[in-house]
């Protein structure tokens, strides 16, 4: 009874801390995608300044997807200006960038287009079709794909010039 | 064989509302019941089906557009968990690790069973042993006196 006594407590505990270690190693925050390594889902775009591209019409070029909003203050506001530069680096290496405006009024996003002198394509996802098939859970997310059509990397929250400048390249 | 055939019609008639009833959930009915088991991305703690978000309204949407399309309910969470992982559902696949997460409740409830069941078994041990327990022989004094008191009780 007394060694009974003795092993039940280690034989209690010892999973529960397993339980809670395995808990603390994961970040909760971040889901990963499964869609990392695998093929973008097509999708068609309408921009906002009326001309239309896809995946199928970007095959054989890299594309940076990028999904943000007008309200998404501050992360959206901080990653345009990378973005914009990162566009104006890369358009003429085989690489494009595009961006979604998701869950916002046509106004606030043309106005956040114009107050960050946007050049590279922006259109939106009135259904939400394209956040959904890409698994997006919020903004700023940012996709790169490869020139085979592979979802090389998502990142979540606003992107440096650091992260696109590096993923950029290991795409090239 | 009238009564007969008017008696098979109605067990028909009868037979078929309730099929009806049990397996002919509507559209809107098996939408509702999808949303509920879709977690919504946007606010991590309500189902796609309660939350008031906007991506969980075009997810609803764009459920009750799968279904329109024919697709079945497994292939609508196929969908889905190949889009955001098994994190999306809800109620994990009763699969490898995602037992413990069904069974650890079951397991938590019977464990404590057990431990109320002997700490009520003891406490009810402990309490019938003064009867039961092999009391150490009486004093040959005390017991010649005992005998003597019982004896005057007795007269």
């Amino acid at each position: 009874m007394a060694t009974w006594k003795k092993l039940i407590v280690p034989i209690v505990i010892t999973p529960i801390l397993l339980l809670l270690a395995y808990g603390f190693k994961t970040n909760p925050r971040q889901v990963p995608s499964p869609l990392v390594g695998n093929s973008a889902p097509p999708f068609a775009l309408s921009s906002f300044d009326g001309g239309t591209t896809g995946l199928e019409q970007l095959r054989g070029t890299a594309i940076v997807l990028n999904f943000w909003a007008s309200w998404c203050f501050p992360a959206c506001f901080e990653e345009a200006p990378a973005l914009e530069a990162a566009w104006r680096a890369y358009k003429d290496r085989g690489v494009m960038v595009l961006g979604v405006d998701i869950q916002d009024r046509e106004a606030d996003a043309k106005a956040f287009i114009e107050r960050f002198k946007l050049s590279f394509p922006n259109g939106p996802d009135p259904q939400g079709r394209m956040s959904i098939d890409y698994g997006v859970y919020g903004v700023p997310e940012t996709f790169f794909i490869t020139r085979e059509g592979t979802i090389h990397y998502k990142h979540v929250g606003a992107v440096t010039t650091q992260v696109l400048q590096g993923k950029i390249e290991e795409m090239l | 064989m009238r009564n007969t055939f008017l008696a098979l019609l109605i067990a028909g008639v009868l037979l078929a509302r309730w099929a009806s009833a049990i397996f002919g959930i509507g559209l809107e009915e098996q939408a509702q019941l999808l949303a509920a088991e879709l977690r919504c991305p946007v606010c991590q703690n309500l189902s796609v089906g309660d939350s008031p978000s906007e991506m969980a309204n075009q997810m609803r949407e764009l459920v009750r557009e799968k279904l329109k399309n024919g697709e079945s309910p497994e292939q609508i969470r196929a969908y889905f968990v190949s889009r955001y992982g098994e994190w999306i559902l809800l109620a994990p696949k009763r699969q490898g690790f995602n037992w413990v997460a069904w069974l650890l409740p079951f397991g938590a409830i019977l464990g404590g069973v057990g431990v109320i069941g002997f700490v009520v078994h003891r406490s009810v041990s402990r309490s019938r042993a003064p009867g039961d327990a092999q009391l150490p022989p009486l004093d040959p004094r005390y017991a010649s006196r005992l005998q003597a008191e019982l004896k005057e009780w007795g007269q």
